[in-house]
């Protein structure tokens, strides 16, 4: 047996069998723990990368699979298969990355506010990387359910009143759509009669008329839940306070969460209602592209009214999340492409964001809070005590300028500006949206995709007006305030990520590339429907050449 | 059958449901509760009512499918038990720390009656 063959099931073992371990170790020995904690996450980095570069190593008329895993071994409609191709091994390095940036800055302080940290955020890492790389409908309730529960103990973590009003209504709405999930996932079981995707999107065209309102039934419940998890408009309340309440560390890995709810959608939509499925051909993409728009729109209105940096990046992921559902709404491969880009960007600029917020906001005292919120400006006194003094200047110390360097870094991602990747990502967007035929008049550009580029534009100015606002109150406004004491391992994960998007903008050519490829075999699954059905053995990485 | 079931999960989604938008956190357990067995009893009819067939092959009639009750829908329910069981272990202890940092088991943490559970003459009395 080739070591190669199991890659596939290592993002889903590896985790889980480290989080069980550790959970026999005392709470005390928090280095062991810590250790372990790293170890697994630089090993999921490592495998993710390898997936990644089998991915990308499909030349694009080839099957676009760089593997199937059988887990027993049995073959694809009965049996449950891993699936790896362009998109799993994406997010899963992507997720490996977050990952690794938010364990490394909670070994700082935040690892041990609570109990049981690690085991909790390698569950959650096992969630994740599971419902990445699923290709069966109820797997994926499994593995959301594991990742919603690792979740609900890290929003928990820390404790505190605050955490604890704000994770109540967390866990509630997210129960109720695991339950919805499990309706919907029921309603199609019982129209169609297989659980895999794959074979789904065989079945689907053939399905009876009788049984096709029962199917669309099913598919828009499932579509709730999953739109619950990526904070889509009327069902994404719960997300500004939950993200704003949890720890640090947590809401940076957060940060992918909504993204899970955006990957199911793209996954499904263009599997099972792709172009070729027949009389539900794009079923439901209008509700899709309002709902996106709807909730850029949102997430507009709370960037400008938010009073708190975490709430305003809590509002900048739904930003984030609306353009990416209303962009993979188009229904055109080059908009999705751009659309997966700016996920990357965006990703991994919020969660770089929600780890610079607690640095940044250490050195704040209760006192100018409270004067921000009446409105005091201490300009005035300032600029007498200088003419008084006769002072020109005053030292920074080189703590704020190197956060204060960052949360630019992270404003020019968010809001879209030169040079870094976010401009390359809005731009790309912009073009293609501006490129695509529309489905009207041939030629034209269709209402829906001005309204997206209107609100992409909107969103970036709504992002520069906010962030300004909370970045001269965090570090350009005198106030009485100690110097956030930030340690080197805190601060490092930030430079990381930060330099990772910088590095996105330099190779943005072939990383655009992989993204367009990435959409045009999403958009084509009968390759994938075919690898994953007439797979013999398990198709493994190390046999590429074969089928 | 059907209409007895269909009316018995109706009931139990719809109570379950009412009492989710229920202000205090007993009543939004107990309406989880209620819709999850709602649910579980749905996935089940979605494996097709039928009276009196046997979830086990026989040797004499194994190769038939239409002879026997369809096991998928049967396994698909005992996960979701099992997840919904430990999710509500969770919920309740969640529900306790906010019982005991709030001081009150309103969902929103808060003391003060809000929206249409506000009581006029209780009010009127306190001023």
């Amino acid at each position: 047996m080739h070591w190669m063959d199991h890659l596939l099931i290592v993002p889903i073992v590896l985790p889980l069998a480290a989080g069980a371990f550790l959970l026999f170790l005392d709470e005390r020995r928090r280095a062991l723990k810590a250790a372990i904690s790293i170890a697994s996450t630089l090993a999921l980095l490592v495998v993710a990368i390898l997936l990644l570069e089998f991915a990308s190593a499909q030349s694009p008329d080839a099957p676009a699979l760089a593997g199937v895993y059988r887990l027993g071994n049995w073959p694809a409609p009965f049996g449950i298969v891993l699936v790896v191709d362009r998109l799993s091994a994406l997010m899963v390095t992507l997720t490996s990355v977050l990952a690794l940036a938010s364990l490394v800055f909670s070994l700082a302080r935040w690892h041990r506010a609570g109990t049981h940290f690690h085991s909790l955020f390698l569950f959650l890492l096992v969630g994740l990387n599971g419902a990445f790389l699923t290709g069966d409908l109820f797997n994926l309730f499994v593995f959301f359910e594991l990742l919603l529960v690792a979740s609900y103990g890290l929003v928990l973590h820390g404790s505190g009143i605050r955490r604890v009003k704000a994770a109540l209504p967390y866990i509630v709405v997210n129960l109720a759509a695991s339950l919805l999930f499990l309706i919907g996932v029921s309603l199609i079981y019982g129209a169609t009669g297989t659980l895999n995707m794959a074979d789904l999107a065989t079945r689907i065209p053939q399905v009876a008329a009788h049984n096709r309102t029962l199917l669309e039934a099913g598919a828009a419940i499932l579509g709730i839940a999953f739109l619950t998890k990526a904070g889509m408009w009327p069902l994404g309340f719960w997300l500004p306070s939950t993200y704003s309440a949890a720890v640090a560390p947590v809401a940076a890995i957060f940060s992918i969460m909504t993204k899970v709810g955006v990957y199911v959608v793209l996954r499904l939509w263009l599997l099972l209602f792709g172009s070729a499925s027949g009389a539900l051909a794009h079923f439901g993409r209008e509700w899709l592209l309002v709902g996106g728009l709807a909730t850029v729109a949102f997430g507009i209105i709370g960037m400008l009214a938010s009073k708190s940096l975490a709430r305003r990046a809590s509002h900048a992921v739904l930003i984030s999340s609306g353009t990416v559902l209303a962009a993979i709404a188009m229904g055109h491969a080059s908009v999705t492409g751009t659309a997966l880009f700016y996920l990357v960007s965006s990703t991994l600029a919020l969660c770089a964001f929600f780890m610079l917020i607690e640095l940044a906001e250490r050195g704040r005292q209760p006192e100018a809070d409270a004067a921000e919120s009446k409105g005091a400006s201490p300009a005035e006194s300032d600029e007498e005590t200088m003419a008084e003094t006769g002072k020109t200047g005053f030292a920074i110390p080189a703590t704020m300028v190197v956060l204060e360097i960052s949360f630019l870094g992270c404003a020019l991602l968010l809001a879209g500006l030169p040079p870094l990747s976010g401009f390359v990502a809005k731009f790309a967007l912009l073009t293609a949206l501006l490129n695509s035929p529309g489905p009207g008049a041939a030629g034209a550009i269709s209402p829906a995709s001005w309204a997206l580029l209107v609100l992409v534009i909107g969103a970036g100015l709504a992002t520069i007006i906010g962030l300004t606002q909370a970045g001269i109150r965090a570090f350009w406004q005198p106030q009485d305030r100690a110097v956030p004491r930030v340690r080197f391992i805190e601060i490092v994960p930030v430079g990381v990520l930060l330099l990772v998007c910088a590095i996105l903008t330099i190779q943005a050519g072939p990383v655009m590339n992989y993204m367009q490829s990435t959409a045009q075999s999403i958009h084509e699954p009968s390759n994938y429907v075919h690898g994953v059905l007439t797979t013999s053995h398990g198709q493994s990485p190390a046999d590429k050449g074969d089928s | 059958m059907e209409i007895v079931l269909a009316l018995g999960i109706g009931v139990l989604a719809g109570s379950g449901v009412w009492l989710l938008l229920r202000p205090r956190t007993y009543q939004v357990i107990i309406g989880l509760a209620l819709l999850s067995y709602a649910v579980n009893l749905f996935i089940f009819a979605m494996g097709r009512l039928q009276v009196g067939m046997s979830p086990v092959l026989s040797a004499a009639q194994a190769g038939n499918p239409t002879h026997y009750a369809d096991p998928l829908p049967q396994a698909l329910v005992l996960t979701a038990i099992v997840i919904s069981f430990a999710t509500t272990a969770l919920l309740l202890v969640v529900l306790l720390a906010s019982r005991g940092f709030t001081g009150t088991d309103h969902v929103d943490g808060t003391k003060e009656p809000q929206g249409h559970d506000r009581d006029p003459d209780r009010e009127r009395e306190e001023k």
